[in-house]
């Protein structure tokens, strides 16, 4: 007798990619899928899988806002364990090689740094301000709320994780459109972040057309950033648009830069006052 | 006993009488008309269309200024473009030194200044001259020191100045925030060209003056007068590389549109709708003041207003006794005599929209109430208003009014309030009074506004940022936040 993990000429079992939403694995709703790399099928998602992201994202972030800085920091730092992990994987989804491999190392080098910021973000980017009058004064930075992250195609894992890790860092929920061209790196890295013990909703990701999709992400009115690290001239100016309808802040930093700064560009600053007497 | 409450009686009914204490406007010398300063001095304009500018109190006309056109807003753009180079390479110890200067200019010309804004704006000469001209200076005074400093600021960073910036000003604050807007920007190297509003270039006529009084090199400031299609000129020439703007979300949201694709940097502060929470255990006097100039301040005309008052239902029948009862001691009149508290709203078309918002709180229902108030025959007022019996659906309680109109709601428990208060697109400010510490830090976590008073209202400082969240714009002004809007970091 032969078991099942013995069958003759055994060739692993093809995984069937899929959209993360809620802290879910789904199919799209429209069960479309497209080709990459000629073999794979990617789902292919729609303005409603968009739109289910985003609603997960909102419930999520209250509760993710709410979570301890230090808890923020040592769930980003649990997705760089997850990350490493799984290397050889990625090293493979990424084409393989040293380039693949350096790729590798700095998407896990951006969650780790990214974790070791949650909790001194405040201090150095909040003040207490010296007003001239009796009132304690202070400022302090706070997420601004869902942010929409349309992913590089360059460099789509480590590009990625350097736009997602600062938003998450401040407490911003994050709906994610994988890279149109290459949108596996993206679709396996949602793998590692549902191990990695975030909340179900504080960070989705969804693949398809920016055709299909760019627009529905800058013009919903329950999306309060996006990070166009991922478009083209074309697409950033459609996306600056239609942000305009409930000022969004649509984030520009190149995407290569880690820094205080790309956390607080998806952050709100909030001063607060109040009298000193007796 | 009964001598007390017959004591009181009287104490409620007592009139007090005010003579006439108006500011003197004899040394203020306003030119019959102004032309538009360029290149380090006042130039003759291109455009031939010119617009009075009046005072609201008497509907007089106080001068005539420039319509610019695009081929004026081109030479303004040009000379801040040339003087960039110098200005962004000069020491920024000697930049320090001009901001220095003109913080200085503004301390020793403060009263003119006061009674120009005043006149102009029609707001009270208390406020323009205990508020808005001092803060202007120290706001210069606060920013002046950060032009050598600029490297502390940002860490690990190289800051550099962006370019030519396009900013345009509303008519509620002109020379304070042309103050929030000119200062951070030649802190940090860059060249400015202002739109003042339309119905309120005087002070900033004035600045000009005052620019040349402090020597300050020719094009690193430039000022056109115009109404919004100027101001849409200014934020659209390809050579602004950052665009400020402060006014209404409608325009805002323009503004945003049209500079899609154009990588210009954008900072907007826009309207507002705030909340001013009261507690059972507040400070009930104080709560009363504070609510009075929440709403009250300068006609209502700010964008931080505290409009909406939440009150907990437990306290609100006696809170709202007291409020009407302070309305009816404030006084409405000549926004020169120093004892006014209110003045002239700003203008016609303000005046137009605050009726018309007004008309639509009493049509959908709730309870109006106005203290008895003689208003003037001329110019244009609105007495101070209150609205009960106020649904959240109304208009009243979420469109931006920016006039002297509180719409009064009320609450059963902090989370209903924190609910009630975030229930808005905008996000600039809200208040909280109580006498609970835990409660006061707990609330101002779920506010989802950039400045939250706690047992204050409206208070403002160069060094305390200021802006929103959501649709109340993005960017802050003053302190080390406000210069991030006017540098690029290597």
């Amino acid at each position: 007798m032969r078991g099942p993990h013995e069958i003759r000429g055994f060739r692993g079992v093809h995984k069937t990619y899929k959209l993360y939403i809620g802290g879910e694995f789904v199919r799209s709703e429209s069960g479309r899928a497209y080709r990459v790399d000629g073999s794979v099928n990617v789902p292919r998602g729609s303005r409603k899988d968009l739109r289910d992201a985003i609603r997960a994202a909102r419930g999520a972030f209250p509760g993710w806002a709410a979570r301890t800085a230090m808890n923020r920091g040592q769930i980003l730092y649990r997705a760089a364990e997850m990350l490493d992990g799984r290397r050889a994987q990625f090293v493979e989804v990424l084409g393989g090689g040293r380039i693949a491999a350096r790729e590798v190392d700095q998407a896990i080098e951006a969650f780790v740094w990214y974790a070791g910021w949650t909790d001194k973000l405040a201090q150095v980017a909040g003040n207490t301000n010296p007003v001239a009058g009796p009132y304690f004064n202070f400022t302090i930075p706070e997420p601004t709320g869902v942010v929409g992250i349309v992913a590089p195609s360059e460099s789509a894992l480590a590009g990625l994780v350097r736009r997602v890790a600062p938003a998450l860092c401040g407490g911003n929920t994050v709906v994610v459109l994988a890279s149109e061209t290459s949108p596996l790196p993206a679709l396996t890295l949602a793998e590692v972040l549902a191990t990695s013990d975030f909340p179900a909703g504080v960070v989705n990701v969804i693949g398809g057309y920016h055709r299909e999709l760019l627009s529905w992400l800058g013009a919903h009115m329950d999306v309060n950033a996006v990070d166009v690290a991922g478009c083209t001239p074309e697409e950033v100016a459609s996306i600056e648009k239609s942000a305009a309808e409930n000022v969004k802040r649509v984030v520009k930093i190149k995407p290569s830069e880690m820094s205080p700064q790309l956390i607080t560009a998806f952050m709100e600053m909030k001063t607060v006052w109040h009298p000193i007497g007796v | 006993m009964a001598i007390a409450k017959r004591h009181r009686t009287e104490l409620a009914t007592q009139k007090f009488e005010y003579a006439p204490a108006p500011e003197s406007t004899d040394f203020v010398k306003i030119e019959p008309h102004y032309g538009l300063f360029i290149g380090g001095k006042m130039t003759a304009a291109h455009s031939k269309k010119r617009f009075a500018t009046i005072n609201p109190a008497t509907e007089a006309k106080l001068s005539e200024v420039v319509e610019a056109d695009e081929v004026d807003v081109d030479r303004a753009v040009k000379a801040a473009d040339r003087a960039f180079d110098s200005w962004s390479r000069l020491d920024p110890s000697r930049r320090a030194r001009y901001l220095f200067r003109i913080s200085r200019i503004l301390q020793e010309r403060a009263r003119e200044l006061a009674v120009v804004e005043t006149m102009d704006g029609g707001k009270p000469i208390k406020e323009s001259r205990d508020v808005d001209v001092p803060l202007s200076a120290a706001h210069f005074f606060y920013y002046a020191g950060w032009a050598d400093k600029l490297e502390w600021a940002f860490p690990n960073r190289k800051p550099r100045p962006i370019g030519v910036a396009g900013q345009v000003i509303p008519w509620n604050f002109p020379l304070l925030m042309l103050a929030w807007k000119i200062a951070p920007a030649l802190a940090a190297g860059n060249t400015v060209v202002l739109k003042p509003a339309e119905t309120t270039p005087l002070s900033a006529m004035l600045f000009a003056d005052i620019c040349q009084q402090a020597e300050l090199p020719p094009g690193v400031v430039n000022i056109v007068t115009g109404a919004g299609k100027t101001g849409s000129l200014v934020v659209s020439h390809p050579a602004v590389q950052k665009v400020a703007f402060t006014g209404s979300t409608e325009v805002g949201k323009l503004i945003q549109r049209s500079l899609a694709g154009s990588g210009k940097r954008l900072t907007l502060e826009l309207g507002g709708k705030a909340a001013n929470i009261v507690f059972e255990d507040a400070p009930m006097d104080a709560a009363i003041e504070g609510i009075v100039n929440g709403i009250y301040f300068n006609q209502g005309h700010v964008c931080c207003a505290g409009s909406r008052l939440l009150v907990q239902e437990s306290i609100a029948e006696p809170l709202l006794e007291k409020l009407k009862l302070r309305l009816g001691t404030l006084r409405l009149g000549d926004p020169l005599d120093k004892n006014t508290d209110i003045g002239a709203i700003n203008s016609k078309a303000q005046l137009d929209k605050i009726t018309g918002l007004v008309e639509s709180g009493v049509e959908e229902g709730a309870e109006l109430f106005q203290p008895e108030c003689k208003l003037p025959e001329r110019g244009f007022w609105f007495p101070p208003t209150l609205f009960t019996n106020v649904s959240q659906s109304y208009r009243i309680a979420r469109e931006e009014i920016f006039g002297p109109v509180l719409s009064v709601l009320t609450f059963r428990t902090p989370a209903e309030a924190v609910e009630k208060a975030n229930n808005t697109p905008y996000g600039l400010s809200a208040g909280v009074w109580t006498d609970k510490g835990s409660r006061i830090l707990w609330m101002a976590e779920r506010m989802r506004a950039g400045v939250v008073w706690a047992n204050t209202f409206n208070r403002f400082d160069p060094t305390s940022p200021f802006g929103g969240y959501k649709e109340s714009g993005y960017g802050r002004e003053g302190g080390l936040h406000g210069l991030l809007p006017y540098v690029e970091l290597n």
